[in-house]
């Protein structure tokens, strides 16, 4: 019964002497994904639970490398059988938007009525457009 | 312009745990975080969601990470009373439907854990406050399954309560990681009541034997159920709190008589007595009316006197010692298929 709580992004590698193979052996041997704080990395999931459908953030996981994050990433987003397809990205690869600039960065977007249908006349009784 | 979405500790722009009132003449020294703060109040007043990197009062934050991380914790620690019967269980039927449950408390967990990283907290340090008992979870989860009636009243009673919480997190609250993770749990969580109440549907309409011991296991549930939405709102420290910042849409009491009003009926449908001399419906409210709780019971198993509480933390200990060798696996095999990837000479 414990099996799923085994896929718990808590490793405590760096402080347990059995996980030190979460650090590279070598220096030549890298490391699969960034290991922070003695936890495994944190990696994004997105499913798309629709034929059609876009892909949705579901959450998030911890796991050792892609596979492993797609594994857990199964476990705990996919139980139900409605996923019919899931992406698993690295949380520190995702650049985004902050919200304290957000209003300039898409404001060149906000002022132009002219890209949408509404802005146009059209004569009276004209159909189809 | 842009960041990575890599957790940051959130900048302590107030760095204790201010009371909201200290927080307010603190800020008044700043101009900039006193138009914040309005405008974050603005925010909620205006029903918007807050996410995770919105500016927000270091006090609203905390709160957060204080309520998110103890239900987090709830479910992962709900998994010990009813996995004590997953190998008992009477029939296929039966077990397949606790192992699935149980499952489910564990992603649950996850979901919540994952939501509260977003506030900047480490996972890892979550866990250990678990696992060294300085965490706090909910009370329910001390006292112990002493038959298979219990699996059943647990489904229909705690998933229930826990139901009329979620939803009404589901639906207002404020943090959006937190909301969306609700709206998750409560999809699956129904399955979770309903299995529960039939099978104590099935065992009241059985023997005499049986129906007299879903009465037994629902008359040690029913109190400690109602404790689960946490004191009366005259003893409430955080209430206020939460509900102004739109963390909680209501108070404990009115969640507490929202289960109460859907758990008679369902009692009296299947012949099952609730253990409470003074229930009554109140016909001016349409409410049902209960007897007083004893919170002093209440405060001592949240204070770690329970019938299960050394039990649990033990419990849980014991599994996470146990999946050391699984963890250090994953993240050896990590390592070794990494190091094929770069065509280094394999390891021996």
């Amino acid at each position: 019964m414990y099996g799923t709580i085994l896929t718990v992004g808590d490793a405590d590698a760096q402080h347990d002497p059995a996980g030190r193979a979460a650090s590279p052996a070598s220096p030549e041997e890298p490391t699969p994904v960034e290991v922070a704080d003695g936890q495994w990395a944190l990696w994004e999931v997105f499913t798309q639970e629709a034929q059609g459908a876009p892909h949705e953030h579901a959450g998030s996981v911890r796991a050792t490398d892609a596979e492993h994050a797609l594994q857990n990433a199964r476990d705990v987003y996919g139980r139900r059988g409605r996923v019919l397809s899931m992406w698993v990205v690295p949380t520190g690869a995702i650049r985004a938007t902050t919200p304290d600039e957000s209003a300039p960065f898409f404001e060149p977007g906000d002022d132009k009525p002219y890209r949408h249908p509404h802005f146009y006349k059209v004569p009276r009784g004209v159909r189809g457009l | 312009m842009t960041q990575t979405l890599a957790p940051t500790p959130s900048a302590p722009s107030v760095p204790p745990p201010a009371p909201a009132a200290a927080l307010r003449s603190a800020a008044s020294d700043d101009g900039d975080e006193a138009r914040r703060l309005a405008e974050f109040e603005a925010r909620i007043a205006r029903g918007e969601s807050i996410e995770p990197r919105d500016w927000m009062p270091e006090r609203y934050r905390r709160q957060l990470v204080r309520m998110m991380s103890q239900h987090a914790h709830s479910e992962i620690v709900g998994m010990l009373p009813e996995g004590n019967w997953i190998t008992r269980a009477p029939s296929l039927r039966r077990k397949i439907a606790l192992l699935a449950k149980v499952q489910d408390e564990a992603g649950h967990g996850l979901y919540i854990y994952c939501g509260t990283e977003t506030l900047g907290v480490d996972r890892h340090e979550l866990i250990q406050e678990l696992l060294t008992g300085r965490a706090k979870y909910s009370s329910i989860f001390n006292y112990p399954t002493l038959t298979w009636a219990d699996v059943g009243v647990i489904g229909w009673f705690v998933d229930g309560a826990a139901i009329v919480n979620q939803t009404a997190l589901a639906k207002h609250c404020s943090y959006g990681p937190y909301q969306r993770a609700m709206i998750r749990v409560c999809k699956e969580e129904n399955f979770h009541k309903k299995q529960g109440y039939e099978s104590i549907a099935t065992l009241a309409a059985g023997t005499p034997a049986q129906k007299a011991m879903a009465q037994d296991a629902v008359n040690r549930w029913w109190w400690p159920s109602l404790m689960m939405f946490g004191p009366p709102d005259d003893a409430s420290p955080n209430t206020a709190e939460l509900m102004r910042w739109g963390i909680k849409k209501y108070s404990n009491d009115e969640l507490r008589q929202r289960f109460v009003n859907l758990t008679v009926p369902q009692a009296q449908a299947v012949g099952l007595t609730l253990p409470d001399p003074d229930l009554r419906l109140d016909e001016s409210t349409g409410n049902w009316q209960i007897g007083p709780i004893d919170w002093a019971e209440f405060w001592a198993v949240v204070k770690g006197d329970g019938p299960c509480n050394r039990e649990r933390l033990a419990a849980r200990n014991a599994a996470h010692d146990e999946g050391a060798w699984v963890r250090a696996a994953a993240s050896a095999h990590a390592a070794k298929q990494a190091a094929r990837a770069q065509g280094a000479p394999r390891a021996a």
